[in-house]
């Protein structure tokens, strides 16, 4: 009977898999998506495969999306199952986002800053009507968009104009190569460079509700988005046969400053405090959820009460892996009959006891 | 003491499932006096004072408190609203673990000047003042006014619920297990704290406890509770050096022998 | 102008704005209490001012002439596109000045220029509960504005004094409404709640996401909360507008440059204009 059981199980995958293979392609008669297109085309789900796989490369999460169907997290689990292959040569110096050419720059603080307001592509103000134009297929691409021009004029971080006047609590820099999570497993207390690690990489609709809880009371959230700034930034590599660095390339970041109304008490000056956020690829939402839940999870390091889920550190950080959350949840699908075997004895045995019992009552 | 009690219950009854919490009890609290319901961890006491102050609702019997105008109100007839206003107002509630008592983020003075604000009072400096002298009169340093509860001790906790409670000068007290949860030496300090406000105040209190030391100590009258129903009441001394029903005298004797 | 084709007038359906300016009269009605409503899916995304734009596409018929302000400017990019789009599924005249409209939907700010009787200010709301940040269960917080329980947020405000020497909120200032009901202002700076206070115009407050209504009617008692020895006192950039020299006026801070450089300009882009313009 056993080995019965295994054929089949072995000719129902490879069935499994056929058949998925079909559905992926869909119906022979509509033109095949190319990766091209998706990393063109669809390429916010592109970075967002790119930020929860943790690995920037557009083509390869655009491949894992049109693997995946769509479906974006088995996408990122595919760029992640594919990115821990590779050899780890090291950490790169940190980003300086503070020299990024953005394509969007905004500041809900200040009506203008140094720099300037740079609107960007955005869905904000745009209005949610369906454009029933674009089911139109075959149009002329649209005519390239205006664009201010390139301003050289230096973008600081508002976080550096309020630093200036003392009103920003400063951060502690440090040399210390921070944790990679990749290779080392979380540890509790976990400090900040690894909690952002954590979250940059976690998943956007669980930050998004975390973070949304925070606003609504749920953590004592009263965020202002400092900047959020969006574009290429040069990734700097300093070989050990070298002793310096030198440029490797350019990544698409999006990086969110959230500015928090005051700590201090009467002993220490009411200070700003920062929320950070930095997401890989053009993940807005991702980077200001992200930057409302680091803030959040400094509760305990501020002296603030810390009550609410989105400050519980175990809380957020054990739950914002969607690889991991959708490898236990599904995994209930996978056979569980030896368990549950002994559950139906126990309870049928407790039944008989209570029964027993019930007819020694009457 | 007056002529009328300030709380009265008659024939209270309530069954978790086949379990009676509550099997006919009956009991009066005249003004001014301690009372104390005593029994081991299940017998119904606390579901008792749960019952007794509105926060659960009995299946049979009544409680009536007598309002400072002499007025007669059934506890479980008057509406969440009136129930709050009295909660607040002529009634307090000191819970056994502080914290379900005391608000843990906001300030000792902060705790104690709540129930002031709630009562209308809208001078920071006046309420600051009356928070101060509370803090002294439960034995803790005005200069931690401005700690939050979460940097005091267990039993400084404990002084500090009180203060929030007695702040506003309630008629009625409501303590379930106030010294439970802290080390002897430091209950011994808390009882001698709290006979001293009672008696200082006059104030009605209805004490829940296990500790009998604590009873004796306290109360003018004791209920002894067994499986929901009183088995036996009457004055603290003649309960406890001469009792009637077997219960009390195993719960005396288990003290006595410990 | 006319509307678009397809759309009724204001987006809305009729039975819709029925039902909102049911839950309007409601309010008005109780000056201060929240009115839950059946908030619609708008084409414009949660907190950009689905709850104001409801509200005006409520009340705003063909002869109307509309202001729509954010950080009480006209040409703020989110007041441009609520204009836009009223322009364009109701084709009311829009107008930058105060005095000429009869409805102004705002966010953040109260105009400087006093309303008179018959206009309505109305006003986006994120977070239409005060009690939220000290208690974020909506069950219990409607509990206790039925049972006027508010000793909660005194203390917040003693905790403030406590702490900071002062009241440490600067926006959003909490308010009693008719000495009856506790009320968010909405996040517009404490400088602009003596506004609220006996004004003239009708003021709604529209909340989408969180599917509450509420209103201050004309002429209705609107106190911030304080005590008798730390008196509501709102603070203001200690400067003059940059460009008509006011003192009075609620004040934008703009950076010039990242050596320290700033200077101060009238929020109110009208009134600004206004006193420019007189100035001559």
């Amino acid at each position: 009977m056993a080995y019965v059981a295994v054929k089949g199980g072995e000719r129902a995958i490879a069935g499994a898999h056929a058949w998925l293979d079909e559905l992926r392609r869909g119906d022979p008669a509509v033109p095949e998506l190319s990766v091209a297109q998706i990393e063109q085309q669809l390429s916010l789900a592109v970075d967002r495969v790119m930020a929860e796989g943790s690995c920037h490369d557009r083509g390869l999460a655009a491949l894992a999306v049109k693997q995946a169907r769509g479906d974006l997290i088995e996408a990122a689990f595919l760029l992640r199952a594919y990115r821990t292959t590779l050899p780890r040569f090291g950490a790169s110096t940190p980003l300086d986002t503070g020299a990024m050419r953005p394509i969007r720059r905004i500041s809900a603080t200040y009506k203008d800053l140094p720099g300037g307001q740079v609107l960007g592509p955005t869905f904000d103000y745009t209005h949610r009507l369906l454009d029933f134009a674009l089911a139109a297929e075959g149009a002329a691409p649209p005519p390239p968009a205006p664009r201010a021009p390139a301003e050289e004029a230096p973008m600081p971080r508002v976080t550096a104009i309020l630093a200036q006047e003392g009103l920003m609590a400063r951060e502690t820099p440090s040399e210390a190569e921070p944790p990679d999570l990749t290779r080392e497993p979380l540890a509790f207390p976990a400090d900040r460079p690894l909690r952002l690690q954590a979250l940059a990489r976690g998943d956007e609709g669980f930050l998004l509700a975390l973070g949304y809880s925070t606003q609504r009371g749920w953590g004592n959230a009263h965020p202002f988005v400092g900047e959020l700034r969006m574009g290429e930034v040069a990734v700097e590599f300093a070989p050990p046969e070298l002793g310096f660095p030198v440029e490797i390339g350019d990544i698409a970041v999006t990086e969110c400053q959230m500015v928090n109304q005051f700590a201090g008490s009467r002993t220490e000056p009411p200070q700003f405090t920062r929320g950070y956020g930095l997401v890989f690829g053009h993940c807005e939402r991702k980077a200001m959820a992200m930057a409302l839940v680091d803030r959040a999870l400094r509760a305990a390091e501020l002296g603030e009460e810390a009550a609410a889920p989105a400050q519980d550190q175990e809380f957020v950080l054990y739950h914002c892996d969607n690889v991991e959350a959708t490898g236990f949840v599904e995994h209930l699908k996978l056979p569980h009959y030896v368990d549950f075997q002994s559950e139906l004895e126990k309870l049928r045995a407790m039944r008989r006891t209570a029964e027993a019992a019930r007819e020694a009552a009457e | 003491m007056s002529a009328a009690p300030l709380l009265e219950a008659e024939g209270l009854s309530l069954r978790f499932g086949a379990i009676p919490a509550l099997d006919r009890v009956s009991l009066a609290v005249w003004p001014g006096e301690v009372v104390a319901i005593v029994g081991e961890s299940g017998s119904g006491k606390t579901t008792l004072l749960r019952v007794l102050s509105g926060l659960a609702r009995p299946q049979a019997g009544r409680v009536l408190y007598r309002d400072p105008a002499g007025e007669a109100r059934e506890v479980h007839g008057m509406g969440e609203a009136a129930l709050r206003r009295l909660h607040r107002s002529d009634w307090g509630f000191v819970h056994q673990n502080p914290r379900d008592g005391l608000r843990m983020g906001v300030s000792a003075g902060g705790n104690v000047g709540e129930r002031l604000m709630a009562a209308g009072a809208r001078h920071y400096g006046a309420i600051r003042a009356q928070a101060a002298a509370w803090l002294r009169r439960v034995e803790i340093d005005p200069a931690r006014m401005d700690d939050p509860p979460a940097k005091f001790s267990g039993g400084m906790q404990q002084r500090l619920q009180i203060a929030r409670t007695l702040v506003t000068h309630p008629r009625l007290v409501f303590m379930d297990e106030p010294t439970g949860g802290l080390d002897v030496s430091v209950q011994a300090r808390l009882l001698d704290l709290i006979r001293a406000l009672v008696a200082d105040l006059g104030l009605a209190v209805l004490l829940v406890t296990h500790d009998i030391a604590a009873a004796r100590l306290l109360a003018h009258r004791l209920l002894v509770m067994r499986h929901g129903r009183v088995v036996e009441e009457g004055l603290t001394d003649r309960v406890l050096d001469d009792p009637q029903h077997p219960y009390t005298q195993l719960l005396v004797s288990s003290v006595l022998a410990a | 102008m006319s509307a678009a084709p397809g759309y009724n007038f204001a987006y809305l359906d009729e039975n819709t704005k029925r039902m909102i300016r049911r839950a309007l009269l409601k309010a008005v009605a109780i000056p201060g209490h929240q009115v839950p409503f059946g908030s619609r899916e708008m084409p414009l995304p949660y907190g950009w001012g689905t709850g104001g734009i409801q509200v005006t596409a409520s009340v705003i018929g063909p002869d109307d002439t509309l202001k729509v302000i954010d950080q009480g400017a006209d040409d703020t990019t989110n007041a441009v596109s609520i204009r836009r789009f009223f322009a364009r599924v109701a084709g009311v005249a829009t107008t930058e000045r105060t005095a000429e409209a009869t409805i102004i939907q705002t966010r953040h700010r109260i105009p400087e220029t006093p309303l008179r009787e018959g206009q309505i200010l109305v006003y986006q709301v994120p977070m239409p509960e005060p009690l939220f940040r000290l208690e974020p269960r909506v069950a219990e917080t409607r509990r206790m504005h039925a049972l006027a329980d508010y000793g909660l947020m005194q203390v917040k405000l003693y905790e403030d004094i406590a702490r900071h020497g002062h009241i440490a909120i600067s926006y959003n200032y909490p308010v009693m409404v008719n000495g009856r009901y506790l009320m968010a202002p909405s996040p517009i700076p404490a400088f602009d709640n003596p506004k609220m206070h006996r004004m003239p115009a009708l003021q709604l407050f529209g909340a989408g996401r969180e599917k509450r209504l509420y209103a201050v009617p004309p002429y209705t008692e609107v106190r911030s909360l304080d005590f008798e020895d730390h008196p509501f006192r709102p603070p203001r950039a200690e400067a003059a507008c940059a460009l008509c020299g006011s003192r009075e006026s609620y004040l934008d801070e703009v950076v010039t440059d990242d050596r320290g450089g700033r200077m101060f300009l009238c929020s109110d882009t009208d009134w600004c204009r206004q006193r420019r313009e007189a100035a001559g």
